[in-house]
């Protein structure tokens, strides 16, 4: 239930996923080792080496004896899938909450979901 | 777990009272440790001892399994950074460098002159006329150029400014990890070094009070904000370490983490939770320590403490 100061290590991991997710860190393609992460995220060696077996155990990442960790392939597909599991939880909710505090009721947030959509869309 | 340093009931008497009143720790090979406590809770004291640079007045201390006292087998592995350090009239940066090349057969002199370019050092300056930063930057310079396979920094940082630190922290973790050891770093800037060191040992009033690593110690205390009657609740069974409010709202620090349903129900009643820091929940367990030794400590004791 904890959601802010979360340990190092998660925020490593979770900064790995998020570049398998947005595909700068491509599949097949070699993952950060621990000392580039630990100097990267100025932190100590083995907080990092926490969040790289953590993304191994996940099944994300694949060691290469002697080489590194290597992106898993199928692995971005995964993670987006888990995200999308949780997404409703995450976003959609306190989106609600507040809403309802505000005294919005959902016609109202769902036509301005469109407005934004439609505004992104034009962005990008 | 076999450790590189074993301490054991150290007591260091003085006239004066207790600097180290049983203090039992042991230090894991290939680990950063953050030393932390208040002035004078018997944390250069310690160092001291470990390195035989100072008799405790009873306890035991053993490095690689052996006492260190007058054993150059085991001192000529160890490096310690005094916070403040002393060298001859004359000497200059330089020397003070190339002595310590000559003691510590794993010096590396690339990181060396890296490290004096970085921190601007000037070498042809006596050490007498050097700034406090200044000597501040020869013995992170020495303690991180050794690779001594035990290092001690005490408050390795005094009158670095915030870049210097920064080179430091950066400089500590490159080296580190290319060639792990036992560093014991004492340090006030807590939340500067919390991502650097996995272990905390923190003592205070010349005793041991936390012994754990970096998430126990965040993940120790919780900080929860919301309406009163909600908080009650939630804090119910809980520890209680700082309790402020404002109106019917409030702000409640207490021990250990309520369960996913109390946290679920809080929530719903508009609490709003947090982790504490690793120096707010320092803090915290310093005073609470504080409070439950309370009536041994007068306020005369408290002063000498601060000074």
């Amino acid at each position: 239930m904890i959601e802010e100061g979360r340990a190092l290590f998660l925020q490593i991991a979770e900064s790995i996923e998020n570049s398998i997710v947005d595909g700068s860190l491509a599949e097949e393609s070699r993952a950060p080792s621990t000392n580039e992460l630990a100097a990267f995220h100025r932190v100590n060696p083995a907080t990092a080496a926490k969040g790289l077996t953590m993304l191994a155990d996940k099944g994300l990442l694949t060691k290469r004896r002697g080489i590194g960790m290597f992106v898993t392939a199928g692995a971005r597909e995964k993670l987006r899938a888990e995200r999308r599991a949780v997404f409703a939880a995450r976003f959609v909710e306190p989106l609600m909450v507040e809403a309802a505090t505000i005294g919005l009721n959902a016609g109202e947030v769902i036509a301005m979901v469109k407005d934004r959509a439609a505004a992104v869309g034009a962005q990008s | 777990m076999n450790p590189v340093v074993r301490v054991r009931d150290l007591v260091k008497a003085y006239p004066s009272g207790n600097a180290l009143d049983g203090v039992s720790f042991d230090l894991e090979a290939n680990t950063i440790y953050g030393f932390l406590g208040r002035n004078g809770a018997g944390k250069s004291t310690t160092m001291s001892i470990i390195t035989s640079q100072l008799f405790a007045t009873s306890g035991t201390v053993r490095v690689f399994g052996e006492d260190p006292y007058e054993n150059p087998r085991v001192l000529g592995r160890m490096c310690f950074v005094r916070e403040n350090q002393k060298y001859p009239e004359s000497m200059t940066a330089a020397h003070a460098l190339r002595a310590a090349s000559l003691f510590y057969p794993g010096w590396d002199h690339d990181v060396a002159e890296q490290l004096v370019a970085d921190f601007r050092l000037p070498l042809k300056t006596k050490v007498k006329k050097l700034s406090r930063g200044q000597l501040s930057a020869v013995g992170v310079i020495i303690g991180l150029c050794s690779r001594a396979e035990i290092t001690f920094f005490d408050e390795p940082y005094l009158g670095l400014d915030a870049v210097a630190r920064q080179i430091f922290y950066d400089r500590l973790i490159a080296d580190y990890a290319e060639h792990p050891r036992t560093i014991l770093m004492s340090s006030h800037l807590i939340d500067e070094i919390a991502g650097l060191i996995e272990r905390v040992l923190v003592i205070d009033g010349g005793r041991i009070i936390m012994d754990e690593t970096v998430e126990e110690a965040t993940s120790a205390l919780t900080r929860a904000t919301g309406p009163t009657a909600a908080l009650d609740r939630l804090a119910r069974g809980h520890r209680v370490l700082e309790r402020r409010t404002m109106g019917s709202a409030g702000a409640l620090v207490f021990h250990g983490i309520p369960s996913e349903a109390a946290s679920e129900t809080a929530s719903h009643a508009g609490v709003r939770l947090e982790s504490v820091g690793l120096q707010e929940s320092i803090v915290h367990r310093t005073a609470a320590a504080a409070t439950a030794t309370g009536p041994e400590l007068s306020p005369s004791s408290m002063e000498g403490a601060l000074s």
